[in-house]
């Protein structure tokens, strides 16, 4: 599904490389996990999977079902199937959740060639996935991320992967700043769109996610590349001895 | 600077000659109703002359095409009544060249209003509007004059021979609709309102069209204690032309005056509001969505406010948004000024700029002066680019970046589109907007 083919960036700014060779395949149906310390180079790899600005391909490749993802604009990527759910979901002043998400659903139908989706079924769904996700209807008619608590962002988050569907989701840090209902709650969601044609790149620096949301593999990275490779045990044991003890074994 | 003597001197004669000879070129009114106001109109211009960019006030814009004794040439954009308000109830009346044209025109009767042609009333002996118009006319633009000379507007009093004497009683049983209809190229075109609300008095004044190749608008109104007045209007479809607006109000306690300006593009375009919050529990509301593209024709947009709160407990608000694009300019000049009686006043100004490129610039003046010692007074002024971050996470979601910027543009306008209360006209504000974004995105 996904495959990341010694990928090299470097910041378009100060020319400094973040990423130095990653080398990944996500299957779909499964979970994968990206560890590793602060400054690994995590965010960066999801921010240039969906195509953010700022960030130079040096070399390598990265294909989502065989199409290369970076000759694509962000929103090719999306209607492609690719979803981000942001450590910092962006507020918008003055852009209605509602008219936001029915925006981006019908944006990526037309990308397809489908029919869009008429308002009263659109609302329906919307509804439904909502109360799952224990999103009310007053954050629904409320500015996008607007006055949103942190866990209130990353539920949003959440439901608008619910209501694109995507084919490959990329959660980063998705457990920042969450207590542990919150943390629950958009496990849960995650758990409710696992799928056999669906994957995940879920990257957090922490094992606790991992808890609520279980990988199929979990990788380590550090310094831009990814340096070990295993199942959920490896998560454990950066639980147990810290990425030191991981980083000084590899070395 | 200091200045000798002789160049003030200089600078005085020169000023003098140049209102000298817009006047020789002008055919002035003679005699009836309003012979007096528009005398002293005369001798206020006079006195002022016209403005020069070493103005305060006009350092910003260069007031040369208003000026010129005569408007450059324009192609009259199809005379046709444009689309919008279409769908709206009202009462249309339609202006061609800045003549009031009957023909086209829904009949000057409704309940609770009286509406009359200002030409007519000023050339008859006798007439019904005599009673209140002809004490009426000019004495707000007089007002207006201090502390900043308008010389345009005493221009338009003295000089502007058509527009509408409108009286209101009761509640205005439908909007009234100015259309402005543009047909001769090079139409130099004076408009001259004189509304008045009773107490308690409500009436909704909607105006749009291109009227002129150049036009002077003044509209005065009256807003007795209790009444409201709503006022939305368009300016656009007719990008080579010149235009001032002055809008003068003075509200009444517990009164509510709102007004609302949607500009799209334009060579030359000031609005000049100038409100008085006469009466206690006074409202006013001031707006303005301007989108400039400076691709085919240059845009410069400039709104120049000065609001005085001289009574207690009123409030006022000013939203001027602007969406700026290939070179154009855009300036806000607003003004609070609150007087010592006017304790527990509520002042706030926005004036907000989106620049879609570095080409374009906008050049803000806030100002208060405050003289009570209660008041709650707050303004902003802001100028920068489309938000990347929110674009960004917008075509994360599938959104096209054309879409994205469309959507971002108009919620940057939202405000000031949120100051028109009646849904409908907002709807149709909003869907203009939509229609230009698409075209000049």
């Amino acid at each position: 599904m996904l495959e990341i083919q010694n990928l090299h960036v470097k910041l378009e700014e100060d020319d400094k490389v973040i990423l130095k060779g990653v080398d990944l395949t996500v299957e779909a149906g499964k979970v994968h996990a990206i560890m590793g310390p602060n400054g690994s180079g995590k965010s960066t790899l999801s921010y240039v999977l969906s195509g953010r600005d700022g960030y130079e391909v040096t070399e390598g490749s990265a294909t989502l079902d065989g199409a290369e993802l970076l000759e694509m604009e962000p929103e090719e990527r999306a209607a492609a199937g690719l979803f981000l759910a942001f450590q910092y979901p962006v507020e918008i002043p003055g852009v209605g959740n509602m008219t936001f998400l029915r925006t981006a659903v019908n944006a990526q139908r037309k990308a397809r060639g489908e029919e869009e989706i008429g308002s009263a079924e659109f609302l329906k769904l919307v509804r439904e996935k909502a109360r799952t996700l224990n999103i009310d209807a007053e954050m629904l008619k409320r500015p996008v991320n607007v006055g949103f608590s942190g866990g209130e962002k990353k539920r949003n988050e959440i439901l608008q992967m619910a209501m694109l569907e995507p084919t490959m989701c990329i959660l980063d840090e998705t457990d920042s700043g969450l207590d542990v209902d919150a943390m629950r709650l958009v496990a849960d969601g995650v758990n409710a769109l696992r799928s056999p044609d669906r994957g995940f790149l879920v990257i957090t620096h922490y094992q606790r996610l991992l808890d609520h949301i279980k990988p199929d593999v979990v990788h380590i990275m550090a310094d831009g590349r990814i340096v070990k490779t295993g199942g959920p045990e490896l998560a454990l044991e950066v639980e147990k001895n810290g990425y030191a003890g991981i980083l000084s074994e590899v070395a | 600077m200091a200045q000798s003597r002789a160049q003030a001197d200089r600078f005085a004669a020169h000023r003098a000659e140049a209102t000298a000879a817009r006047l020789a070129a002008l055919d002035l009114p003679q005699g009836g109703a309003f012979a007096a106001a528009r005398g002293a109109a005369l001798d206020r211009l006079r006195a002022m002359g016209l403005p020069h960019r070493r103005d305060e006030y006009w350092r910003y814009t260069d007031p040369a095409d208003l000026n010129a004794a005569g408007p450059a040439a324009v192609e009259p954009w199809p005379a046709v009544d444009v689309p919008i308000f279409g769908s709206i109830d009202r009462l249309r009346l339609v202006f061609v060249d800045g003549v009031f044209d009957a023909a086209q025109s829904d009949p000057l009767d409704m309940a609770g209003i009286e509406i009359a042609r200002l030409a007519e009333v000023a050339a008859a002996d006798i007439h019904p509007a005599h009673g209140w118009a002809a004490p009426a006319f000019g004495r707000l633009e007089a007002a207006g004059q201090v502390p900043v000379a308008r010389p345009f507007a005493a221009l338009n009093t003295a000089v502007a021979q058509d527009g509408l004497l409108i009286r209101v009683t009761g509640k205005a049983a439908k909007p009234v609709s100015l259309v402005y209809i543009h047909r001769d190229g090079q139409a130099d075109a004076m408009l001259h309102h004189l509304i008045r609300l009773e107490e308690g008095a409500e009436l909704t004044v909607l105006e749009n069209g291109p009227a002129a190749a150049r036009l002077n608008t003044v509209m005065e109104v009256e807003v007795a204690d209790g009444a409201r007045f709503h006022h939305i209007r368009t300016q656009g479809r007719d990008p080579d032309r010149r235009m001032n607006t002055h809008v003068f109000a003075r509200v009444g306690a517990g009164a509510l005056f709102k007004s609302f300006t949607l500009t799209a593009n334009g060579r030359l375009t000031r609005n000049e509001y100038v409100v008085e919050l006469a009466g206690a529990g006074g409202s006013a509301h001031l707006a303005g969505a301007t989108v400039l593209d400076g691709a085919t024709v240059p845009g410069h947009h400039d709104d120049t406010v000065f609001i005085t709160h001289a009574a207690p407990g009123c409030e006022s608000r000013q939203v001027f948004k602007k969406v700026l694009k290939n070179g154009a300019v855009g300036v806000f000049q607003g003004k609070i000024l609150v007087k010592q009686v006017a304790q527990k006043t509520d002042g706030y100004q926005i004036s907000q700029s989106l620049l879609l490129d570095e080409d374009s610039q906008f050049l803000s003046k806030p100002e208060l002066e405050i003289y009570a010692d209660d008041v709650k007074c707050s303004h902003g002024s802001t100028s920068g680019a489309i938000d990347e971050t929110a674009l960004f996470y917008l075509r994360s979601r599938g959104v096209p970046l054309a879409e994205a910027q469309v959507l971002l543009t108009l919620s940057f306008l939202g405000d000031a589109i949120a100051e028109i209360e009646d849904e409908e006209l907002a709807g149709e504000i909003t869907r203009r907007l939509e229609a230009w974004l698409a075209r000049h995105g």
